[in-house]
Parts: structure tokens; sequence; C-alpha cells
């Protein structure tokens, strides 16, 4: 396949590389039915890093980070997270994994039954078991005005419009500081100015909370804004890596597809 | 490309029963592995109980109306008018109103449920629990499961007796008996294996309401479509499942008390 495996310039060589890897995927294959998924999926992501996945809609990008949380098991490869090999993992492990790893769904998933306050106290009561009343209060208040919804903690989910919704969902995800975020489609269904407000507050909770993220989008602007690093995805494999302004150069057409609105 | 692997009907029912086994011992295990719900299980006994009240307080009393206006005509006939008290207590505290009761409790709750934690998969909102790492079954399944096993029992009481005073108003629609001796005769009529075996089973009524709603809503797929079917599905099964204890009851208590 001549599209396959050719990156748009040398991977850089960025402090990343002498850091901790924290997520390593080596040739994870996945198959719903007879469909192949993920058919040859190998990354490495270290502390610290921003990694945008860039892929048409169906190519299985969502289930690659799926596979990391252990909500889905891989059929075939190798994928590591924190140096432990998530698919082998007990049901305990895999909760005191998964306490440190952030997932935002596209929806944001807010619990509709409770307040936001409600939303983001059930994290700090039930997994981190938490029950200072005044320490619980302290932190739904300070990762609110963090996201800018300080003034939503009462509203019910319903009351809340798309931006606010995934702005919560996203309050939620970081209160138990996970040391890893990964986000499915953070910007779908987002008018383009709330798109451009969230893409910059995923970078700015990503600073001020430290945490290594894989970002699974469509979006350029969303990517152009988060990635320190771009990972082109097509037909079930990782056809391309490289920065941002690295990959608008590349000759691949599928990746090219991707840029050409931009450039 | 591979071939499509068709799974034969009685594998997928297989498959399905073996799912509900788990779902059950997972749910049992987590009744006992610590951090108990206990302000989620009173909102539920709420929900589950005492918004069901009146719908369930309302067949009650019309079917002790019904019941009396239909059986006089025969007892008249037979000049056994005085044993109407007698054989609407029996038949209603026995059978017909833990089995209504739970028949509506199936319409009402276990759809509910079945609905609620349909619309939470569709929504993400059960994955999301999950991968943060807190408990969705111990937080909803065993919650809803317990709140229904409680509840339902005491529902049946409530509409037992609101069932026995629809039939004292009915019986005095053509006949006058005063209240102390309606309740006499009834009281009289009744004894502990009458109230004591249709109190049990109620019990498993409500357990297997509760329980089909959550399996239901919990294994429904990704779809707008299969909340609805979630709840339906939810309701028959729950159905199906009360007739089924109720046929077991009926033998065991048979055996035990009725030689």
């Amino acid at each position: 396949m001549e599209e396959k495996a050719t990156t748009a310039e040398p991977k850089e060589k960025k402090t990343h590389d002498k850091q901790e890897v924290v997520i390593e995927i080596k040739h994870l294959k996945k198959s719903f039915g007879n469909k192949d998924v993920l058919k040859d999926i190998n990354l490495v992501v270290h502390r610290g890093e921003n990694v945008v996945v860039l892929g048409k809609s169906g190519q299985g990008k969502s289930v690659t980070i799926q596979c990391i949380v252990g909500m889905l098991t891989p059929d075939d490869g190798t994928l590591k997270v924190f140096g432990e090999e998530v698919p082998g993992l007990k049901e305990k492990e895999l909760k005191e994994l998964r306490i440190k790893i952030g997932f935002l769904f596209q929806s944001g998933a807010l619990y509709d039954s409770m307040t936001v306050r409600e939303n983001l106290e059930f994290p700090l009561t039930r997994v981190l078991k938490i029950k200072d009343q005044a320490e619980i209060d302290k932190r739904v208040e300070e990762v609110l005005e963090g996201v800018g919804l300080a003034d939503a903690i009462d509203k019910m989910p319903s009351d809340l419009s798309g931006g606010m919704r995934k702005r919560a969902g996203l309050a939620r995800t970081l209160i138990i500081k996970p040391e890893i975020m990964l986000y499915d489609e953070p910007t779908t269904g987002l008018d383009p100015i709330t798109s451009r407000e969230i893409s910059e507050l995923i970078l700015n909770m990503q600073k001020k909370y430290k945490t290594t993220s894989i970002i699974i989008t469509h979006d350029m602007e969303c990517a152009r804004i988060t990635a320190d690093r771009v990972v082109v995805m097509n037909d079930g494999e990782y056809i391309e890596e490289g920065s941002f302004d690295g990959l608008q150069k590349s000759k691949n057409k599928i990746v090219q597809s991707f840029f050409k609105d931009i450039s | 490309m591979a071939e499509e692997i068709t799974i034969p009907g009685w594998k997928k029912w297989l498959e399905d029963i073996g799912e509900q086994v788990s779902f059950f011992i997972r749910f049992f295990k987590n009744i006992f592995a610590g951090g108990f719900e206990w302000s989620e299980f009173v909102r539920q006994c709420y929900e589950i109980g005492y918004r069901s009240m009146t719908l369930v307080g309302i067949t009650s009393f019309i079917m002790g109306v019904v019941l009396i206006l239909q059986l006089r005509p025969t007892l008249v006939s037979f000049g056994a008018a005085s044993m109407l008290p007698k054989t609407l207590s029996v038949s209603f505290i026995r059978e017909i109103g833990p089995v209504i009761i739970a028949i509506i409790c199936a319409g009402k709750i276990a759809s509910s449920i079945g609905a609620e934690l349909g619309s939470m998969k569709v929504t993400e909102q059960l994955d999301a629990m999950d991968v943060s790492g807190a408990n969705p079954l111990q937080y909803l399944v065993v919650t809803r499961i317990l709140a229904t096993t409680v509840m339902v029992p005491i529902l049946s009481v409530i509409g037992d007796a609101i069932g026995l005073f629809g039939g004292f108003l009915a019986l005095n629609l053509r006949d006058h008996i005063n209240i102390s001796l309606y309740a006499t005769k009834v009281i009289s009529s009744l004894d502990y294996t009458d109230f004591l075996p249709a109190f049990i089973k109620t019990i498993f009524f409500g357990l297997a309401i509760g329980f089909v709603g959550c399996y239901k809503g919990f294994h429904s797929s990704k779809g707008t479509e299969s909340v609805g079917l979630a709840a339906n599905s939810a309701v028959v099964t729950a159905s199906l499942w009360i007739f089924v204890i109720d046929a077991i009851a009926v033998q065991i208590t048979s055996i035990l008390f009725y030689k």
C-alpha cells in the first residue's frame, strides 16, 4: 500500500523521547465480527505529551482509547500503560489503573439525574473515598472555576448547552487529577467558537494538571491548538505521524486530505 | 474476508441465561462488597415505593370492588352472602392481591428501571461511571434491586388493605354491614398460612422485578431504539417471572400447609 508508513518529516527529537513512556502500543488488533477495526496499531506516548489522533469517522480511533482504558479487550498485540499490560489486569488492578486515567466522552456523559455539583462529587466520594465535605467543596469549586463553570454548579445537565456539558464533563474527569487524559472527539457537535474555547481549555488544563493526553478528533483546529504530535489513522492503521506543521507538507494523499481545507 | 459466523438461537439463549446468572452473582457479591449506597437506596425506595402508591392503591381498590360485585350474585344464589368477606379476603390476600400488585409494579417499576439504565447506557453514562473507577453495579443495580425487594412486599400489604376496604364499600352498596363486623369476619377467616406465604412470594416478586429491570437496562444495545426495547422486554420478562414464581410458590405452599 503506497500510502502507508511514510513520515512527513523526521520524527521530532523532543525532550519527550528521554522521558518516561506512559503508553506503549505494539501491533494492536481488534475486530468486531468480521470487521477488522484495528489492524496494526503502534504508538508510544511519553509523559506530558499531547498526541492527537486524526482520522475519518468509523476508522477505529475511539476503539484504540477504549482498549487503553480497558473498556474493550484487544484481540492481539501489546498494550502497556505505566508498564502494565492492560488486557491482563485483574478487576481490582484495572480499577486502580482507571483512577490514573481520565476519559472525556464525546457527549460529556454527565449523570443526568444529578446536578453539576453532584456529578463532580461522585468520583471524589466513590472513587477517592473523600469524606471531608469541606475538602470536596473546595475541589469542586476549584475545578469548576478552572473550566469557567462556577455559575452552573447547581444546574442540571439538561439546563446546560453543548459546550457547557463538555466543560462539566472535563471538570468531572479532571477532579480526580488523572495522569493520563483520553479525549474522544472533544469538539464534535460544537460551533467553531466553542470548539476553539474547548481546545484551548484542553491545552490549559494539560499545562495546569500536567497530564499526558491522547485526543481523538477530526477537527483540524483542535489538532492545531492541542497537538505536540499528530498521528493520522486510516483503515485500522496509523499511516503517518509528526508535528502539525510537518504533516501539512506530507506527500501522502490521505494526510493531505485532512490539511487541504486549512492550507 | 472472514465468513460471517451465525450463532444458533439456542446458543444465544444459553448465553443469555449464563449472562443473567453471572449478573446475579455480581449483584449478590456487590451487596457485601462494602460502601453500601444508603442515600441512593433510600431515594430508590421513595421513587419505587412512594411514587407507586397511588397506582397500586387505585388498582387494589377497584379490584376489591369488582371482586365483591362479581362474587355476590353467585354466593347469594347459594344463600351464602355472609361468606362474601371471607371469600374476598382469602382470595385477595393469598393470590389476587400479590399477583395483580406485582404485575402493576412490573409495568411501572421494571419498565422505568430498564428505560433509565438503558438510556444511561446509550448516553455513555454507565461507561463513564465504569472508566472513572466507580462501581456502577453498586450504585445503580444493588440499590434498585434491594429497593424493589423491600418495597414490593410493602406495596402489596398496603394494596391488600385498600382492596379489602374497597370490598367493604362494594358490599355496602346492596347489603348493610358495619366496618367492625366486616373486619372481624375478614380477620377471623385468615390465618398465617394465608398471609405468610403470600408475603414471602412478594419478596421474590420484588427481587425479580428489580433484577429484570436492571439486567435489561444494563444489557441494552447502544441506540435510542434499544431504550424502548429494554423497557418493553423488562415488563414482559418480569411479568413472566411473576407467574413462574407464583406457580412455584403455590406448589410449595400446598405441600407445606394445605395437605
